[in-house]
């Protein structure tokens, strides 16, 4: 690991004041993504922000009965909130599919929505890869990619965002708070990660001096009957192959509202807008969740090694549809 | 160089640390607690877990400047009759894993005790979990044994929780 100045921030306004002034400066929330790349020299900064003893740990109701989640939040203590159980349970599910026990206790909400890609050579200093060294090629393309995306890629990159969690906030049309010396935006969750274009490296329309203080989770009526379904080669602490955060709600056998987002298949957490259009009004039968899922799914391109997860993304999109009308929600 | 207070076991220790240096490196290298093992040193595979504050962490992760002033638990500061359990179950072999996954268990333990759900459990509204098999083998999937204890591990885990089999 290559030397850094090291600075512990008690509050926000000295972390976004110190980001400022260091160009090469990075915020350092549990640790969990940035330590592991900084010890394989993806990561170089010069100066280490120290947040985690920032207090954005709060976890506080809305007044319409949605969450400000606080950046610093641990991913466990998310998990476990009893409003995020009853009230958001694809959230609570997602988080607990991610990682294991130790590293859900480190992992914050802030870090965890900027955590970079699991592309392996991303991390391999020897290999060509257009979002570690612009211009360098991609070497995922013709060689191991079955971790890689099947939607929204381009020729330079078809890595994914490896977060569950991002996955859940996508489908219930999280807002991220972000601030820096300039003052405070608002960015939908939605639109936080980029797709790769020709600019693969350019991962989010954060700057590198803005400080994410909050996630808000507004309140949702369906929210309630949803779940996270995640497919992935071992059954605990893989990432994604795909997954699936939904909410439905049915009406007289069709559906009245209805929330899909897909993990593991993008480079950003993947809204199914598609699938959603052709879903909401229509009877809630298998025939109409297959019809969703090939409308969402019907500009993907896989290559050799990973083109099995459109089908697989189909499915589980239907799967976890008909748990959702025969079982309800995670709840 | 920067200076970090750090409580182990009950004892403060005042270290001079090159920020560079991890919790689990502070603790092999520079206090001599050479009881927390060092396997992946990416976080996959949980040898290097201790207990901050009663939760469990990878110590390989941790920064040990980010954890000044906290209250940090290695396997030489558990005295539990978990590890006896261990020892009759056999739930190890060679036993490089086992001091992450007694620190591991007790921290799951704790957070069974207080009612967190795992991905596994059915009902995230309840407010209490039964911690069958399944639980124990979800919550402990972030400490891998590649001498596959596992069976003798979960019987550790379950005799301990006072859960019948
Ligand atoms: C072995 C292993 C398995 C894993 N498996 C999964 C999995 O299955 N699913 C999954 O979703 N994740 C998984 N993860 C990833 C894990 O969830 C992330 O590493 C974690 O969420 C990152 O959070 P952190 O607080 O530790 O981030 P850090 O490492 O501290 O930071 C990550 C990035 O975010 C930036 N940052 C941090 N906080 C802020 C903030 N408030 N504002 C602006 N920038 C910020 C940092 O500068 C850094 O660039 C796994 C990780 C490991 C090591
Ligand atoms: S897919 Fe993206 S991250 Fe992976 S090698 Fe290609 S450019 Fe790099
Ligand atoms: S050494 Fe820390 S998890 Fe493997
Ligand atoms: S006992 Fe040998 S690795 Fe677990």
């Amino acid at each position: 690991m290559r030397p850094f100045a090291y600075v512990s921030a008690p509050d926000v306004d000295t972390a976004v004041r110190a980001i400022a002034e260091q160009p090469g400066a990075k915020l350092l929330g549990g640790g969990t993504n940035l330590v592991d790349l900084m010890r394989q020299d993806v990561e170089r900064p010069t100066t280490v922000v120290d947040i985690s003893s920032v207090p954005l740990t709060g976890v506080d109701e809305l007044p319409d009965g949605g969450l400000r989640i606080g950046a610093l939040v641990r991913n466990s203590h998310l998990a476990a909130h009893p409003l995020v159980r009853t009230r958001f349970p694809v959230l609570a599910q997602a988080l607990l599919s991610g990682a294991s026990g130790q590293l859900r206790n480190m992992a914050t909400v802030g870090g965890n929505l900027l955590q970079r890609t699991r592309c392996l050579y991303f991390v391999d200093g020897a290999a060509a890869c257009n979002k570690r060294e612009p211009g360098s090629g991609c070497d995922a393309i013709g060689g191991f990619h079955r971790g890689n995306a099947v939607l929204g890629t381009s020729e330079h990159c078809v890595a994914t965002h490896p977060s569950d969690m991002a996955v859940a906030l996508a489908a219930l049309d999280a807002v991220v708070e972000a601030q820096s010396v300039r003052g405070t935006r608002r960015i939908p969750l939605v639109e936080l990660h980029r797709l790769p274009g020709d600019t693969p490296h350019l991962e989010t329309v954060l700057d590198a001096d803005e400080l994410i203080t909050a996630v808000e989770v507004p309140a949702s009526a369906v929210a309630a009957t949803s779940r996270y379904r995640k497919v992935r080669d071992r059954a605990s602490f893989a990432f994604a192959l795909v997954s699936v955060a939904a909410a439905l709600d049915v009406e007289d056998g069709a559906v009245s509202a209805v929330r899909v987002a897909l993990g593991g298949v993008a480079p950003k957490p993947w809204r199914a807008y598609e699938a959603e259009r052709v879903l909401t009004g229509a009877p809630a039968t298998e025939e109409s969740f297959r019809a969703a899922a090939e409308a969402e799914l019907a500009d993907a391109s896989g290559l050799p090694g990973n083109d099995f997860k459109i089908e697989l993304a189909r499915r589980t999109i239907v799967a976890t549809l008909r748990q959702l009308r025969v079982e309800g929600g995670a709840a | 160089m920067v200076e970090v207070q750090l409580r182990v076991n009950g004892t403060a220790h005042r270290l001079e640390l090159d920020p560079r240096v991890s919790l689990l490196d502070a603790l092999r290298e520079h206090l001599g607690l050479t009881g927390t093992k060092k396997g992946c040193n990416q976080g996959a595979c949980g040898a290097c877990t201790v207990l901050v504050d009663g939760e469990r962490i990878t110590a390989c992760l941790a920064l040990a400047v980010q954890y000044g002033g906290r209250e940090i638990t290695t396997i030489e500061g558990v005295a539990h009759p978990l590890q006896q359990a261990f020892v009759r179950t056999d739930g190890f072999q060679c036993g490089y894993c086992t001091s992450g996954q007694i620190c591991s268990a007790l921290g799951m333990l704790a957070e069974v005790e207080a009612g967190a759900p795992s991905a596994v459990t059915e009902h995230l509204a309840e407010p209490a979990v039964a911690l069958t098999d399944a639980e124990i083998r979800e919550r402990m999937s972030g400490n891998l044994c590649r001498c596959g204890a596992y069976n003798g591990i979960t019987d550790a885990i379950r005799e301990t929780a006072g859960v019948p089999s």
